[in-house]
């Protein structure tokens, strides 16, 4: 009896997601009076590893092989689905990031796991097994009961307290069989996004809309994410322009993020942008139609041009910084 | 080389949320169904490449786990340029079921390119892609930005957290695709409209297995409280507001 | 009796309104303030195939019906009646008439290129001094054995740049009055025609309309649609084909302008409340919502009798009549809700009013729809 939680790593580091995600397996095992074992697939040095102890980690498998250094869906869900049936796993734990989605469907399938995914609190009850997940794109809250003995979750970032338990992990090398039939799909090139905040875990996000009016304009937004250390995001209309990448682009369609702080500038707010970031703990709305819909949503607004008020709000937290 | 797409019938993205029974089921009053936007991203990709391909893409199928309910929404996927349509007669208990179902199907019924939408807009599973692939023992290769066939070569772009890569897979495989795969789905055209019903719509029994999981009740998210407006003369009291009393930065 | 729509009708009025709301809002307010034509939007309705989509399959057109047309019609019109217009001459008054009333090898050569849209229609009836009446026709069609000869001036002609079909009604027997008025079939590119500058309107300003000229043209005997002497009663059946295509324009105008007079009072507040929680306001609404869909269902009616093969010349006139001073007064009242910002152009409700005041005057006014309505019920 365990609960596994896939932790997944970047270039041999953990993230704040990593952490969180060892805190949320933390509170599932002691209510089911079982232990916690991280999942590691890559290359990641012993003291990062036990890094996971100190948030509730008992045990840290680490599989290092060559061939797991990509990302390659049926061999890694080969390798955590071993994992979880050495381990006896009854509950498995994923991010609900890109890396989750590709992966814990595969590994329901072998282990025969119904999942949820998506969730955003721990259960609210264990017998029957039920937890609440997003549905119709953060709009509404659905309550899942998993029927099946094994069990896998998928968390939505910045759902849970990240707690320190000063505890410590014992490190194990996991060699599990590989199957050279599982790698038919290669991957040929990495393009790493290096140099700026991602946001997937971004605590605070800078996001444009259709009122920057040009591409050219966003300077000062970046600007304001430099010394926020935030992440830029945009409106579907700003993407569908072209003026920025779709990566950035959050709404319905696009990511769903859940930052501690979002700044949507010059975006109206139509209801497929704002089941994107509604889950941000805390909004702020800068646009100049007083009536636009996002004030519904915003926590703080100004209504005012994107462009004056700018460079008086990185002025202003330049202040603030240094005061 | 066939090509399937996977399409979802879910509520359009406009439709306000509501529930019914005591919040234990999706009201459905009034309300109007779309081809999930991501199924309908791909399925306009897979339209892009045959009609890039030459002969080469023989044709494509869209296949529906639904009750008989989802037909028009298989049509309107008829309508835009689909070849042909299967549902399977079934209601999409959860990813579980409906993913095994896919599968008892197309064990029979091979296609050499599946492709999927990342996400249903209604219960944001982002699961059936990923457990068909098992089920059948395929590749898959998800949140896929950008599907290209040379020859027999087949290309792809994924979004990975914190970047991107280009990858090779063969045929048959699954790809979970998302947003960059298709700019904008195709209206369809009134020939394609009056063609939609003469097109093939096979029914098929349901073959799967049970599902894993129910969604039991459903909650609406608390109500939000008034927005706080600052003046756009007074940007520093927003600073201070986001500091001392939201302490979010 | 079924007020239910075929789920083909439902997907043509949905395709209707993604195009409606994708491409023709991007550039409207552009367009209308430059008087542009809409012409890459013609073309991509016509590849659609909006343009010919009631002409029969054997034909090359759609084979669809006119409630299918009625619902195209109003989706886009909600956003663009500028280039709805188009449409519905193209399809109401030049496909009808000629499918109705042509002769096979008129079809042949003519109706099989408007079917695919792959020539766009006009329809040239209103002359300087014969607007309301068509029966004081100046232009002479003279009967020359072989071909007519027509002099004179048509005013007001919508698509006569883009179109090159002109069906032009001529005087040939001035002395039989209107039992002497012709039916021409005219390719715009025949010597002699010459267009006048785009016309400066108050609304639609993006539609495509000209004064037309013709100086000693000839056209082929073989281009009169009918026996001499049919154009009188050619028109005025076109026309009435035509009233439910603008009638249902005049629908698509009012409900858009509706529908965002709705949002708005959903979003705008006053004295500490949403405007629609004030009475004053959500009378209004629902007094715009009666109408509107009064009107919808004149017009779905005078559809069904067309399609189901009944007499709607009664029906189609009170659809005309009821949906364009309907259509003028949701406007006028939906740029009240608004107030300021009905009044700036951004708005667009200030755009559809100036289009519903047109809804009033072309393929008939108000008033001579009145005439037609008075008649047929003191017979």
């Amino acid at each position: 009896m365990s609960v596994l939680v896939y932790t997944e790593n970047w270039d041999g580091k953990f993230k704040k997601l990593s952490f969180e995600l060892v805190s949320y397996a933390k509170q599932i095992a002691d209510r089911s009076g079982t232990t916690v074992t991280a999942l590691s697939i890559g290359a990641v040095d012993e003291a990062e590893l036990k890094k996971l102890g100190n948030y509730g980690a008992d045990k840290v498998l680490s599989a290092t092989d060559e061939r797991l250094n990509v990302l390659i869906n049926k061999a890694y869900a080969s390798v955590i689905a071993e994992a979880a049936e050495n381990e006896g796993a009854q509950v498995i734990i994923f991010a609900n990031n890109f890396t989750g989605k590709a992966l814990s469907p595969r590994v329901s399938v072998k282990l025969k796991a119904g999942i949820a995914s998506g969730v955003n609190a721990v259960p609210s009850s264990y017998d029957p097994f039920t937890v609440s997940k997003k549905v119709f794109t953060g709009k509404a809250f659905a309550n899942v009961v998993i029927k099946s003995d094994k069990k896998i979750l998928t968390l939505f970032q910045n759902s849970v307290e990240i707690a320190e338990t000063g505890g410590d992990a014992a490190v194990e090398v996991f060699s599990p069989a590989l199957n050279d039939a599982d790698f038919a799909t290669k991957v040929l090139d990495v393009n790493k996004i290096t140099g700026k905040v991602l946001l997937s875990d971004a605590d605070v996000v800078v996001s444009g809309g259709r009122g920057m009016k040009n591409a050219d304009n966003w300077a000062p937004l970046e600007e304001l994410a430099a010394e926020l250390g935030a992440a830029l995001a945009c409106s579907r209309p700003v993407s569908d322009e072209g003026w920025r990448p779709h990566e950035e682009h959050v709404g319905q369609t696009g990511k769903i993020i859940a930052p501690n702080l979002y700044f949507a500038m010059g975006i109206s707010g139509a209801i497929q942008h704002l089941g994107g970031v509604s889950s941000s703990k805390c909004i702020v709305a800068v646009n100049t139609d007083k009536d636009a819909p996002i004030f519904e949503s915003a926590d703080y607004g100004i209504v005012g041009d994107v462009q004056k008020v700018l460079p008086e709000l990185i002025t202003a937290i330049r202040e603030m910084k240094a005061s | 080389m066939k090509i399937l797409v996977c399409i979802s019938n879910v509520p359009d993205t406009t439709t306000k949320i509501r529930f019914t029974d005591n919040n234990t089921a999706f009201d459905a009053t009034g309300v109007q169904w779309i081809i999930n936007p991501w199924d309908e991203l791909a399925l306009t990709r897979a339209l892009e490449l045959k009609e890039a391909s030459g002969e080469a893409i023989e044709k494509i199928t869209v296949i529906n786990v639904g009750p008989q309910t989802t037909e028009p929404t298989i049509r309107k996927a008829l309508a835009i340029g689909a070849d042909d349509a299967v549902r399977i007669d079934a209601v999409p208990e959860d990813a579980y079921a409906v993913a095994s179902n896919l599968s008892s199907y197309l064990k029979d019924n091979p296609y050499d390119i599946i492709l999927c939408g990342i996400d249903s807009s209604d219960y944001n599973g982002s699961l059936v892609g990923g457990m068909l692939a098992e089920f059948l023992d395929l590749p898959s290769v998800s949140s896929v930005s950008k599907l290209d066939i040379d020859g027999g070569d087949i290309k792809l772009n994924r979004e990975i957290d914190g970047g991107s890569e280009v990858l090779s897979t063969v045929v048959p495989f699954v790809a979970i695709v998302q947003k960059g795969i298709a700019f904008e789905p195709r209206i369809p055209s009134m020939r394609g409209i009056m063609m939609a019903r003469k097109k093939p719509l096979n029914v098929v029994p349901s073959g799967g297995e049970a599902a894993l999981t129910e969604f039991v009740s459903y909650d609406l998210p608390p109500a939000k409280s008034a927005c706080k407006m600052v003046d756009a003369e007074n940007v520093k009291e927003l600073v201070d507001l986001l500091h001392n009393e939201a302490k979010a930065i | 009796m079924d007020f239910l729509f075929t789920e083909e009708q439902e997907m043509i009025r949905q395709a209707a309104r993604d195009y409606a709301e994708r491409e023709l809002i991007k550039d409207v307010l552009e367009r209308d303030e430059k008087a542009e034509m809409p012409t890459a939007h013609i073309k991509n309705l016509t590849e659609l195939g909006f343009f010919g989509m009631m002409v029969s399959p054997e034909w090359g057109g759609g084979g669809m019906d006119s409630l299918s047309y009625v619902l195209a019609m109003e989706e886009l019109s909600k956003i663009d009646a500028a280039t709805s217009v188009a449409l519905s001459v193209h399809n109401s008054l030049v496909c009808y008439g000629i499918e109705k009333y042509g002769n096979d090898a008129q079809k042949e050569k003519y109706l099989r290129l408007l079917a695919t849209g792959e020539r766009i229609g006009a329809f040239l009836l209103s002359e300087p001094e014969a607007g309301s009446d068509a029966t004081s026709q100046r232009t002479i069609g003279e009967d020359k054995g072989d071909h007519y000869l027509v002099n004179g001036t048509k005013n007001w002609i919508t698509s006569a740049n883009l179109g090159s079909v002109y069906l032009v009604t001529v005087q040939t027997h001035p002395e039989k009055k209107h039992h002497g008025i012709n039916v021409l079939i005219v390719d715009k590119d025949t010597p002699g025609i010459t267009l006048a500058p785009h016309e400066d309107k108050m609304g639609m300003r993006s539609s495509d309309t000209h004064s037309v000229m013709f100086s000693d043209v000839k056209v082929p005997r073989e281009n009169r649609i009918g026996d001499d002497g049919f154009g009188f009663k050619f028109a005025m059946k076109a026309l009435e084909a035509g009233r439910i295509g603008i009638a249902a324009q005049a629908v698509g105008i009012a409900a858009g302008a509706m529908e965002r007079a709705i949002q708005y009072s959903k979003e705008r507040k006053a004295f500490g409340k949403l405007i629609s929680e004030h009475q004053a306001i959500a009378f209004k609404l629902a007094d715009m919502a009666v109408k509107v869909e009064a009107a919808r269902n004149l017009v779905y009616k005078a559809a069904w009798l067309k399609d189901n093969g009944h007499p709607f010349s009664l029906a189609s006139a009170m659809a005309k009549q009821f949906a364009a001073d309907s259509a003028m007064e949701i406007t006028t009242e939906a740029v009240q809700v608004l107030g300021g910002y009905g009044y700036v152009k951004e708005y667009h409700v200030e755009r559809l009013m100036r289009e519903a005041k047109l809804t009033q005057i072309y393929e008939g006014t108000s008033e001579i729809q009145k005439i037609v309505i008075s008649r047929s019920i003191l017979k």
